[in-house]
């Protein structure tokens, strides 16, 4: 069972850094070290690469001007600093936070900090395909509500949220709209000022630019408080000397990400839709998570009753292919994914979840590979699992 | 993550299946946590003459399985009672923390695959009397 070759199908936990990004950034370690804040040429020249990383970040989400970008350290800060900043900023207008039920950890745990301080939440329930439901978010929304965050698409499932009809409903009512578009920026096009959005986090590593780099997008008038207080970076959003040479790669990065998402964009799809099609059609009691059309190009995630997400992970290792689960056991808590769970599936069923994430260099024979080693695997795990009704063994063999 | 000895036994685990006339018969666990395990024995003059399991559950719960029916075969029942968790562990060369308690189960339903036994035993006793 020795594994000759990886193949990743994780890549929805980390990406390669764009070569070309790559290259963006080398000068900006070693000849071009100056601070923007230095009024002389060497921070005149930092400076001027700043404010192109900004127009690049801006350009690929069509934002009013490059200024409405706000570089942070990633996508969890960029959360923090929208969450928080805007509560902060609002608390004299109300103290509810509506939020829903398939957001990533770095957006639920902000907001149950904040109900630690006199805040007040609500999460919105979504549909057996990770939807948020529109007549509850109408209904949670009230005079007291601040902020709505929600995210533009679950990397776990893929689901793409109504993000035009939920800007819609939180303007009506005078609310201000955060989106984390963490997952879907540089994937999947989008417009802030076309879908009507206050607030839109993005990183850096999820559309092939360096780690530890993220943005907040925050429309122009809109005023938020800051996290990080100091020499007043960023518009005195977030002090500290910026990190050009990531900033610059980022920048790169967006660029690249607009110029090519068309071709990706078709490509993963492509190769996202036989995935689904080889899985399902090829083991009983085997199912979709997620949506399977407004879904993420680059999201595969399946469950497989009567068998655990981890012992799947691991035997796929062995062949060579990484890949992510969804159950309790690959996690640092006990609990399976709350965003499985938000779709209505039992503990059990969400353990026996596993994701695969596809990336640019993801290859059409990867995915036959793939397909065709999961009967050997899902079978024998079947087999040992006292959870597998006997009419079924028989149809495996 | 796991030992080489983990992986080992999860690659191949030993045992696996059904005993159709199992003389003792345990389950613990739950599919609602993710781990759930059924032991089987059959005696023979005191001793764990076969044991076989099924598990449901991730790579640790599934090696912990393989290896406390290696390790109590051929065992009296006094002895396999004394196997406990921790010996598990310790014989797969070490488990994470975190999968100390919720997959390390499976000396637990060895022991409740005996205690079954032993209930048999006395109720054909009290039959016979």
């Amino acid at each position: 069972m020795a594994a000759t070759k990886i193949i990743n199908m994780d890549y929805g936990a980390g990406k390669p850094t764009d070569k070309r990004a790559i290259d963006a950034m080398i000068p900006y370690m070693n000849r071009m070290y100056g601070n923007p804040s230095s009024l002389h040429s060497m921070g005149q020249e930092a400076k001027n690469a700043l404010h192109q990383a900004r127009k690049q970040v801006s350009e690929l989400i069509n934002a009013e001007r490059a200024e409405t970008i706000i570089f942070t350290s990633s996508a969890t800060e960029s959360n923090n600093l929208a969450i928080k900043g805007t509560v902060n900023r609002n608390k004299d207008r109300g103290t509810k936070i509506v939020t829903s039920s398939v957001e990533h950890m770095s957006v639920v745990n902000p907001i149950k900090y904040l109900t630690t301080k006199g805040f007040e939440s609500a999460f919105v329930p979504v549909n057996s395909y990770g939807e948020i439901d529109l007549n509850t978010l109408e209904k949670e929304l009230n005079e007291r509500t601040i902020l709505v965050t929600v995210v533009f698409a679950n990397g776990e499932i893929g689901t793409i949220e109504p993000i035009k009809e939920i800007s819609k409903i939180v303007h009506e009512k005078n609310a201000i709209l955060h989106v984390d578009a963490t997952a879907a920026a540089g994937q999947i096009p989008i417009d802030v000022q076309d879908l009507g959005i206050d607030l839109m986090t993005l990183s850096s590593n999820d559309m092939y630019g360096p780690k530890g780099v993220g943005a907040l997008y925050v429309k122009d008038g809109l005023r938020i408080e800051p996290l990080i207080h100091g020499g007043g970076q960023e518009k005195g959003l977030r002090s500290g000397t910026e990190n050009i040479p990531g900033i610059v790669g980022f920048g790169k990065a967006a660029e690249i990400a607009k110029q090519e998402m068309q071709v990706h964009q078709q490509k993963l799809t492509k190769l996202r839709d036989r995935f689904i099609e080889g899985l399902l059609g090829q083991l009983p009691y085997t199912f979709l998570n997620g949506h399977p059309t407004k879904r993420l190009p680059d999201n595969v995630s399946v469950r497989y009753s009567f068998i655990e997400g981890e012992s799947m992970l691991l035997s796929l290792e062995m062949s060579g292919v990484l890949v992510s689960s969804g159950s309790a056991c690959a996690s640092k808590t006990l609990e399976p994914s709350h965003v499985l769970l938000a779709t209505g599936l039992k503990h059990e069923e969400a353990h026996g979840s596993i994701m695969f994430t596809l990336g640019r260099d993801s290859k059409i024979e990867d995915i036959e590979y793939v397909i065709g080693l999961m009967p050997t695997i899902i079978n024998r795990l079947r087999d040992m699992s006292p959870l597998t009704p006997k009419e079924i063994k028989n149809v495996l063999r | 993550m796991y030992s080489d000895k983990v992986m080992e036994n999860f690659k191949n685990p030993k045992n696996t299946g059904e005993i159709p006339d199992a003389d003792g018969v345990g389950t613990v666990g739950n599919p609602v946590c993710g781990d759930m395990m059924t032991m089987y024995i059959k005696v023979k003059d005191d001793r764990i003459a076969d044991i076989k399991f099924k598990t449901f559950g991730c790579g640790a719960a599934i090696a912990t399985s393989s290896m406390t029916t290696e390790m109590a075969k051929g065992k009296t029942l006094e002895e396999a009672l004394k196997i406990s968790r921790q010996d598990v562990a310790t014989e797969l060369n070490g488990l994470p923390p975190v999968k100390m308690h919720c997959s390390n189960l499976a000396a637990d339903a060895l022991h409740a695959a005996i205690k079954d036994y032993y209930q048999k035993q006395q109720a054909s006793k009290e039959v016979k009397k």
